[in-house]
């Protein structure tokens, strides 16, 4: 595998991070890291911790302790939409795209951070808002064809079905061309071929771009057969970490989602 | 409105909204019609046309606000006085003349909306309502209790003049207004369908996403009420010179209130909506003009309350129509027939 290559030059690093809401303790103590160039799974029970992660990463929860650095830079404190400008793109497990605009122009929103244009210029807008426009425009194109979304493109997003909503939102977060991606449950509530074609895409992505991935997960085929790692959360707490094998056979991993015998 | 089988062969023509001759056509002869319209068009008319205008650019401004960017403001009519009034003042005192004094009343009265849309940034949907509603009182009782403004005795502005020509009729203010809407509408449409516009919607659809797509939410909320109320400002300026006497009454809470209902019923976030909105409650209170006399004559008994009170009724009930039957207003009765001629003579 290529990842291992770079292996010793984590993208992100996520430090004895805690999260806490009163006296729930929703993280305690959890490091991990995301190297170059790999996918990496989040799974574990409901209600282990795997989105709250992911909020404090992009910046929607501040950690009660811990830190988390992105390239040498300090996420912990920063708001959610400066570190999309650093190329930290999600994706919602629940769907949160904006349901009055088009496919086109959710994407085109997504262009946000890349824009330069402002008000005075996108009053005009003939010239270089325009021209602007037509250049994003371009990229956007390439999204959807990537996703092959050409025939939802002029559609409201709010009229779609369930797994093209879900398409649109892994489209958007590819249109900010992300330097990180990060999937809350980019396969839920889909059936085995949606399932099949969203990891399809996922590794068509992985492949074209060579970002690197973190990717929340329940389905257990899904996980074992395109990510290079994972690491389980249970109850907030980091149970096991590394290769989709050796997660398969860890007594704790079994006894976490099983039960004791 | 596309006639069926014309298809766009770049980028460039699909997010054109003028896209065939026929188009131009229209709207050329449309506007040499709407310029050449006080030389024959009657007095009524002309001054119906000109309040009209000064609505739709207030219009304009909340349809920015609330139908694009969700933050709901009771605070138009408000932002409307401070432009009135800093356009008055700056003419009267200062004698700085209209030209320079419409765009500053604009820029006066959005750095008011800053002030006044700060509450947003905290705070959504009908308690931000409220709080605009606070603002409107806030505007007004500090217009009432400062010298600058006249008080209660309000200010008498002058006409605009270029050259020594003076824009004293309403026939002449005509082409100002005319002129001002067209530029205004212009920057409203184009503005939306660029970055910022999405930006705005992104905010009013999900301001969550829209913080991971990147959008300050902070920032562009203020934008949003900044460039409202700069068209409330611009609007009010306008209005000062027309009817050349200002004074608190003229800018109440109904007027507020007025102005959101000519924004449902036209329907929120579209800018043509902002037009139909205008048109249909104008031609409402028009109608209510015209019918209320020959009420109060019918029904002696009754008194003159409810020929009085008409225009409300009409106005509640015109809002309680729309809001049952067609809550998105008339602009997607427009959509709707716009699509339905983009497939004709096909059924689907």
């Amino acid at each position: 595998m290529s990842h291992r290559q770079h292996e010793n030059r984590p993208v992100i690093r996520v430090r004895r991070l805690s999260l806490r809401f009163g006296g729930l303790e929703a993280l305690s103590n959890v490091s991990v890291d995301v190297q170059e160039g790999e996918i990496l799974a989040i799974i574990g029970p409901n209600g282990a911790g795997k989105t709250c992660f992911l909020n404090c990463i992009n910046g929607f929860y501040h950690p009660y302790e811990g830190e988390i650095l992105y390239r040498d830079k300090d996420l912990t404190r920063l708001k959610p939409h400066k570190i999309a400008a650093l190329g930290l793109a999600r994706t919602f497990q629940n769907i949160e795209l904006f349901s009055g605009l088009t496919a086109l122009d959710n994407l085109m929103s997504a262009r946000h951070i890349h824009m330069r244009h402002g008000a005075l210029l996108g009053c005009l807008f003939f010239g270089p808002t325009r021209k602007e426009e037509i250049a994003h425009r371009e990229r956007v194109e390439e999204v959807i064809d990537l996703l092959e979304m050409e025939s939802i493109r002029k559609k409201t997003v709010g009229s779609l079905p369930y797994g093209q909503r879900k398409k649109v939102d892994l489209a958007r977060a590819l249109c900010m061309d992300p330097a990180l991606l990060l999937l809350d449950e980019p396969m839920a509530g889909m059936n085995v071929e949606e399932k099949e074609d969203m990891a399809r895409f996922i590794l068509d992505v992985y492949e074209l771009k060579k970002i690197p991935i973190v990717l929340i997960e329940h389905d257990m085929d899904v996980v074992m057969d395109i990510c290079h790692r994972i690491v389980v959360l249970d109850f907030g707490r980091k149970l096991a970490e590394g290769r989709a094998q050796d997660i398969k056979d860890d007594e704790r991993v079994i006894r976490a989602y099983l039960g004791e015998a | 409105m596309r006639p069926c089988g014309v298809f766009d062969k770049s980028y460039a023509l699909d997010i054109a909204i003028i896209r065939t001759w026929q188009h131009w056509a229209v709207l050329i002869s449309a506007l040499v019609f709407l310029y050449l319209f006080p030389l024959f068009g009657s007095y009524y008319l002309i001054s119906f046309i000109n309040l009209l205008c000064i609505s739709i650019i207030v219009v304009l401004g909340l349809q920015i606000v609330s139908g694009f960017c969700g933050q709901i403001s009771f605070g138009q009519a408000a932002f409307m006085a401070v432009g009135a009034y800093t356009s008055s003042i700056l003419t009267i005192r200062y004698g700085i003349s209209f030209w320079l004094a419409l765009p500053l009343s604009g820029i006066m009265a959005g750095a008011v909306g800053i002030i006044g849309g700060a509450p947003s940034l905290r705070i959504k949907g009908m308690y931000l309502a409220m709080a605009t509603i606070a603002i409107h009182f806030v505007v007004i009782w500090v217009i009432l209790h400062m010298e600058i403004t006249g008080s209660f005795k309000g200010l008498y502005p002058m006409p605009p003049s270029i050259g020594g020509f003076e824009f004293d009729t309403d026939e002449r203010m005509f082409y100002i207004i005319v002129s001002v809407v067209i530029i205004m509408t212009y920057a409203a449409r184009n503005l939306m369908r660029s970055k910022v516009g999405r930006a705005f919607v992104a905010i009013r659809d999900n301001d969550l996403a829209g913080e991971v797509m990147g959008v300050n939410l902070y920032y562009y909320k203020l934008l949003a009420f900044f460039i409202s109320c700069f068209y409330a400002g611009v609007a009010g300026s306008l209005w000062a010179h027309l009817i050349t006497v200002v004074n608190a009454e003229q800018f109440t809470l109904l007027h507020a209130l007025e102005y959101v209902g000519m924004l449902i019923i036209g329907g929120m976030g579209s800018i043509p909506g902002v037009f139909f909105g205008v048109l249909f409650i104008r031609i409402l209170n028009e109608l209510v003009m015209f019918t209320s006399p020959a009420l109060a004559k019918a029904l002696p008994w009754m008194g003159s309350s409810p020929a009085a009170s008409l225009g409300l009724i009409a106005f509640g009930l015109a809002m309680a129509v729309f809001l049952i039957f067609e809550p998105r207003g008339l602009a997607h009765r427009w959509e709707i027939f716009k699509s339905s001629y983009r497939l004709y003579p096909f059924a689907h």
